[in-house]
């Protein structure tokens, strides 16, 4: 335990991707079966046991310590599992217990009844130390986060066998901690573990994003178009098990299983093989904003009312196996064809397959992407986030080959904000102001005033983030901690050209709306902060964006085309 | 006798009247007891200090010659006599040189610790336990969740990040004066043989303990270094310069803090820290109630940090307990910092 709980605390510390990859790997080559599997496990959210409530906890504490401590403590402290791991008392007369395995604690937890959880957790706790408290702590309420997903986590795994991560995401779904199998194959002491997982997890192919230039080297007659729908892309995979039962899963773009946030969706998934398609919500025919399948999303329960609501739907782009026959070597059009028998096949309401978007030339096609209504997607179009190119011939190739195909996303909008605040950065932009707030401009108290709308931290240049960090460091008019506040009167600051891919409402900002996908797409250093833009502005945007949706060929302030 | 007899708080620090003196006065006196070099503690500009040698010596070197009318130097044990009490120094186990000051008066015993630690370190002489009858004493880190790692860990925890990490430079921040040669003089003991690095402010401190014996070679100043060259090594300075411009000559460095503040990690994380190590030169909860229960005394006074918990705590032991509202303790954080502007000279 206390080696996983050290891989925790510094996980939770680092910024790097790389830097988290290499102290997961590291974990991983000196830790013995069967502690790293579970780690693995852990860190990938593939333990399922009934997680400890926090009044659980507080009982613990309750009854070791004074009240007025307590309080003192936690008010200090922020976090009840930290501070539960930080003040437990340990009598250092007593002869300590054993210091639990990771293993033994999932082992127990996960056969423990409700009644010995709290005798239990508590003989842990006395014999662990601080940093081990605090990650058991963390591990059985079920809150790790510590910013590692489950492929990054994979990753790591398979970077102790020199392995392309594609391979543990084959196998993946076929595996069980602590993946003894799995170990032995990367330090090759084994076979690679077979799989008869009738719905594993194919890893996805992704597009790079087509910019003008691109168009001159590639013919309009070696592509096919299809709407890019602005959903979540998925992967549904059903078959039969060994044992003849039926096998429904639906995937992330990266892998993650969320089967169990939408079961009314798995439960139309009858068919033999894999579709690559976006996840939806359609209501009476009509595909909704991204707004409204957001409320869907990251939801603990899926009640019936909310079920009700947001009725799932797949909009099938690929077809990858079929009945065991994998399509992915074939050339797109094949796929496409058979994709279309397919899913014509399953004859499912809640199935169907994105049509392509029919263009001789570019022209064509950046007419249709211009306005989709008239281009096939009629009342849909609003659920358009712009168009993909596939080559015709082109295989499935997993990950992001430049080639084949290209995403060509809809303008963005844009809006002229003022930097109110900058924060520093993490990891290599630790030295730079790279964090920025920015605001536009209402009616307050006292006349105008800037009301903050955003945050944003990439969209720059090197040599812009530079040009931003001296000026934050000029302009600097009040410091909260790792803060900076910046000079933001109507004639000295700094205007932000922001774009975004949509708004919506929320009672978290102070503005009352927030950004999607903000960066940062241009300095305007030639503008004075009283020309930037209004917040009356953003919201007769959002306005038209729950009316009737927005176009996003009507930007706020027109961009140019990106043709 | 009653405590306020002998000694008596005022904001400007404790004051003894009978003996004509203050302790770590705030402002300047004419009489002061000094407990460490620290400059929360140790101001310039007092008429008379009473100190000892190392903490005499360390106010001249960040003071200059002329920080006070006049100086003693007092060795640890020995006695002398102020006006009508009597006062002796003993180790307080914080820094080179610390003291706690134990006043007398008709069989009274009053001790000033200062602050101070109750674990081993290898740069200064070990606290030593002063039965009395008033204490006061810090409460920095008087909360229970306060409880410092073994410090061998929390090094093994760098070298380890090093070993790691070959191709970054690790930054440890640490107070100028104490933290950072106690930092280094553990590091050694880890078996690291290396050059250290150190950022200019250390620089003068570290030569001075080197040259009261305590073995930090081989270490020298960044400046001058190439960036390559520093990838792999662990380099010393002030905890304000670890997220600052400086650091831009680092190869992809990481940031580590030695402190007791990094056993909390919304601290550790909103100062930007990569690798906290909690090693602290300050009681932990655990060293602060112990040490209150050992002196055996029955009233306490609380000076500076989380007062209310340790008035709490003594109370409910049956202690008389009450806070001392002394402005401006607990600042050696800031004022040991290096601001932005002579950071980017610095790095001129």
């Amino acid at each position: 335990m206390n080696r996983f709980a050290a891989l925790l605390d510094r996980l939770t510390y680092e910024h790097g991707r790389n830097n988290k990859i290499r102290l997961m790997t590291d974990y991983f080559r000196h830790t013995p079966d069967p502690e790293r599997g579970y780690a693995l496990a852990a860190l990938t959210g593939a333990l399922s046991f009934q997680h400890a409530k926090a009044g659980l906890i507080r009982a613990l504490i309750a009854e070791r310590t004074d009240p007025v401590l307590f309080g003192l403590s936690y008010d200090y402290v922020g976090d009840l599992s930290e501070t539960v791991a930080l003040m437990w008392p340990t009598d250092p007369s007593q002869k300590p217990n054993a210091i639990p395995s990771l293993s033994e604690v999932i082992e127990t937890f996960s056969t423990l009844g409700k009644s010995q959880l709290p005798a239990q957790l508590a003989r842990w706790l006395d014999a662990l130390d601080e940093t081990g408290r605090w990650a058991l702590l963390k591990l059985v309420t079920g809150g790790l986060r510590i910013g590692v997903s489950a492929r990054l986590a994979k990753t790591a795994a398979a970077a102790l066998g020199g392995k392309d991560v594609t391979d543990i995401e084959l196998m993946w779904s076929g595996l069980e901690p602590p993946y003894l199998d799995l170990f032995a194959w990367l330090e090759g002491r084994g076979d690679i573990p077979s799989t008869t997982d009738p719905a594993p997890f194919r890893p996805a192919m992704l597009a790079h994003a087509i910019e003008p230039p691109d168009f001159e080297k590639l013919d309009a007659a070696d592509f096919s178009a299809e709407w890019k729908w602005d959903g979540i892309r998925v992967q549904a995979a059903a078959g039969t098990n060994d044992d003849g039962e039926r096998v429904a899963r639906l995937y992330s773009r990266t892998g993650e299983d969320i089967s169990k946030s939408f079961p009314d969706l798995v439960e139309s998934l009858r068919f033999n093989g894999a579709i690559d398609g976006e996840l939806l919500i359609v209501r009476e025919g009509r595909v909704q904003s991204f707004n409204v399948l957001q409320q869907r999303l990251n939801r603990k329960t899926v009640n019936a009312k909310l079920l009700n609501e947001f009725p799932a739907h797949l909009r099938a782009y690929d077809l990858l196996f079929e009945s065991g026959e994998d399509l992915r070597d074939k050339p797109f059009i094949e796929r496409r064809a058979r994709l279309e028998k397919f899913v014509g096949a399953l004859n499912d309401p809640r199935v169907d397959v994105s049509q392509l978007v029919p263009f001789e030339t570019w022209d064509e096609l950046t007419a249709a992407r211009g306005n989709p209504a008239s281009a096939g997607a009629g009342e849909d179009a609003d659920a358009v986030e712009g168009v993909m190119l596939k080559r015709r011939d082109s295989t499935y190739v997993p990950g992001r080959p430049k080639g084949p195909w290209w995403k060509w996303k809809r303008d963005p909008f844009t809006v002229d904000a003022v930097l109110m605040y900058a924060q520093r950065g993490h990891g290599k932009r630790s030295s730079y102001y790279s964090d920025y707030t920015f605001g536009v401009w209402t009616t307050g108290e006292n006349g105008d005033e800037l009301v903050p709308v955003g945050k944003a931290y990439f969209g720059f240049t090197d040599e812009e983030l530079l040009q931003i960090d001296r000026f934050v460091r000029r302009h600097t008019v009040d410091r909260f901690g790792p803060v900076r506040e910046v000079t933001h009167d109507p004639d000295t600051g700094l205007v932000l050209e922001v774009a975004f891919e949509g708004l919506q409402r929320s009672t978290r900002h102070k503005s009352g709306l927030a950004m999607r996908f903000p960066r940062i797409s241009r300095l305007r250093w030639d503008k004075p902060p009283r020309e930037a833009d209004r917040l009356e502005a953003l919201e007769k945007l959002l306005g038209s964006v729950e009316k009737d949706g927005a176009s996003a060929d009507a930007p706020l302030v027109p961009e140019p085309s990106a043709t | 006798m009653r405590a306020e007899d002998i000694l008596l708080p005022t904001p400007a620090g404790v004051c003894c009247k009978s003996g004509g003196f203050h302790i770590d006065p705030t402002r300047p006196v004419d009489k002061a007891v000094i407990t460490h070099g620290h400059s929360d503690h140790a101001r310039a500009g007092h008429g008379a200090v009473l100190a000892t040698q190392e903490t005499l010596d360390i106010m001249r070197l960040r003071y200059g010659e002329n920080f006070a009318g006049s100086t003693q130097a007092l060795r640890y044990g020995e006695t002398v006599a102020l006006g009508g009490v009597s006062v002796t120094l003993h180790p307080a186990g914080h820094v080179l040189g610390s003291a706690q000051v134990l006043v007398e008066k008709g069989g009274f015993r009053a001790v000033a610790s200062g602050d101070y630690k109750d674990v081993r370190d290898p740069t200064c002489a070990p606290f030593e336990l002063v039965p009395c009858d008033l204490f006061i004493t810090e409460a920095t880190f008087g909360l229970p969740v306060f409880r410092h790692s073994r410090t061998q860990d929390e090094i093994a925890k760098l070298l380890r990040s090093v070993e790691l990490f070959p191709e970054r430079a690790h930054l440890v921040g640490a107070y100028s004066l104490g933290k950072a040669q106690r930092v280094i003089a553990l590091i050694r003991e880890a078996g690291y043989d290396k050059t250290i690095y150190l950022h200019g402010a250390m620089e003068k401190i570290t030569r001075y303990y080197e040259e009261r014996g305590i073995p930090l070679e081989p270490f020298e100043l960044v400046k001058g270094s190439k960036k390559f060259e520093l990838a792999g090594t662990i380099t010393l300075c002030p905890p304000s310069a670890i997220k600052d411009l400086w650091t831009r000559r680092f190869p992809d460095p990481v940031a580590c803090f030695a402190s007791g503040w990094m056993r909390v990690r919304a601290r550790a994380r909103q100062g930007g820290v990569e690798l906290p190590l909690v090693i602290s030169d300050h009681a932990d909860w655990d060293g602060l109630t112990a040490t209150i229960k050992a002196t055996g005394a029955s009233e306490i006074w609380v000076t500076h940090g989380q007062e209310d918990a340790l008035v709490h705590w003594s109370t409910q032991q049956g202690l008389r307990a009450r806070p001392l509202d002394i402005v401006g303790y607990g600042d050696e954080d800031e004022s040991d910092g290096v601001s932005d502007a002579e950071q980017a000279g610095n790095s001129a």
